[in-house]
């Protein structure tokens, strides 16, 4: 069941997003070469804590850490580490704060230090992916249309979308109904309502669309070896117009 | 975060307060039920998971298999993966 929010509750929801969204601000800075996943782990946490929130990641399913960051071939959920970023990798920063009981998450794709072309391209696509899949939110759509969108702007620039993770339903828990898969015929599914709130999140792979979950039980892998952005955004659906997207400052 | 969709090699998220524990497939008995070997020795009834069965994943003898174990009943358990 799709629990539609009222406005108290898309209240915390946005607070809680606020403090993804400046903790994101904050890391994106942070990134740079030598600095480790667990360094920028520490601070993501340090930064939710002090703005009076929970980390909405820490625990949960026992994942051990407040960031998920995502280095490289690495799709999504990579645990931090003593890795040390080096020049030119990508980095998926994901992240989740709770306030009051409700969530709000969000991530980002940034390179480090100097980048390629190549690499910046797959970044902006991603991006571009999201920004698409947010706008097909309006009322009267129905959910497909946002998997749609991401989709076919991924395909056309010749890459691949994940299946295999999809974006959710967010609220009093970190993942609820519906699941908003990356791919899809339009038109199908849902018809999306005002005070529907929605994790939106491309995963997209620069080569094959194949992922592989490592031994850790979390850290998603490309098969092929190939780089991997994801960028993601909750959102809530208004009664008339486009989302307001809550994780953007 | 992600939430893991489900698709080819469906994989149900484990719930708390259960043992799981890896065996491998004696029998396949009516009803979804199997007989399975732990690997601690013990042999006990397990069914599949209606996750599993959702997706037409297939137990045959000789799978090796992930079982969730209730610790209230240690004879019967849930068949929660089969490995490939």
């Amino acid at each position: 069941m799709i629990i539609l929010k009222t406005p108290e509750e898309i209240a915390l929801i946005a607070k809680a997003s606020r403090v993804v969204a400046e903790t994101l601000k904050v890391l994106q800075k942070a990134v740079r070469p030598g600095i480790t996943t667990d360094e920028l782990d520490r601070l993501a946490e340090e930064e939710i804590v002090s703005r009076g929130a929970k980390p909405a990641f820490k625990g949960y399913r026992s994942y051990p850490k407040t960031l998920c960051a995502s280095v490289n071939d690495q799709v999504v959920h990579g645990i931090p580490s003593k890795r040390v970023l080096k020049e030119g990798d990508i980095i998926g920063l994901d992240l989740g704060a709770i306030v009051g009981g409700f969530y709000g998450d969000s991530a980002v794709s940034v390179s480090v230090g100097k980048t390629t072309e190549r690499n910046a391209r797959l970044v902006q696509v991603t991006e571009e992916a999201m920004y698409l899949g947010i706008g097909q939110a309006v009322v009267g759509h129905r959910l497909s249309d946002i998997s749609h969108a991401v989709q076919r702007h991924v395909e056309a620039a010749g890459y691949s979308v994940v299946t295999e993770f999809v974006g959710h339903g967010i609220g009093r828990q970190l993942h609820e109904e519906p699941q908003v898969p990356n791919y899809g015929k339009p038109g199908q599914g849902p018809r999306l309502q005002a005070g529907m709130v929605l994790a939106i999140e491309p995963m997209v792979n620069m080569g094959g669309a194949a992922v592989k979950i490592l031994e850790d039980r979390w850290t998603a892998v490309t098969v092929d070896g190939s780089l991997s952005a994801h960028f993601e955004h909750t959102i809530v659906i208004e009664p008339s117009g486009p989302p307001r997207i809550l994780t953007q400052l | 975060m992600g939430w893991r969709s489900l698709g080819e090699g469906v994989e149900v998220v484990p719930k708390e307060d259960v043992i799981e524990i890896q065996g491998t497939v004696n029998e396949t008995l009516p009803n979804a039920m199997f007989r399975v070997s732990l690997d601690n020795g013990h042999k006990i009834l397990a069914h599949i998971s209606g996750k599993m069965r959702m997706h037409f994943i297939r137990i045959l003898p000789g799978d090796k298999v992930t079982v969730e174990l209730s610790p209230y009943d240690l004879t019967r358990g849930r068949i929660t993966y089969r490995f490939k």
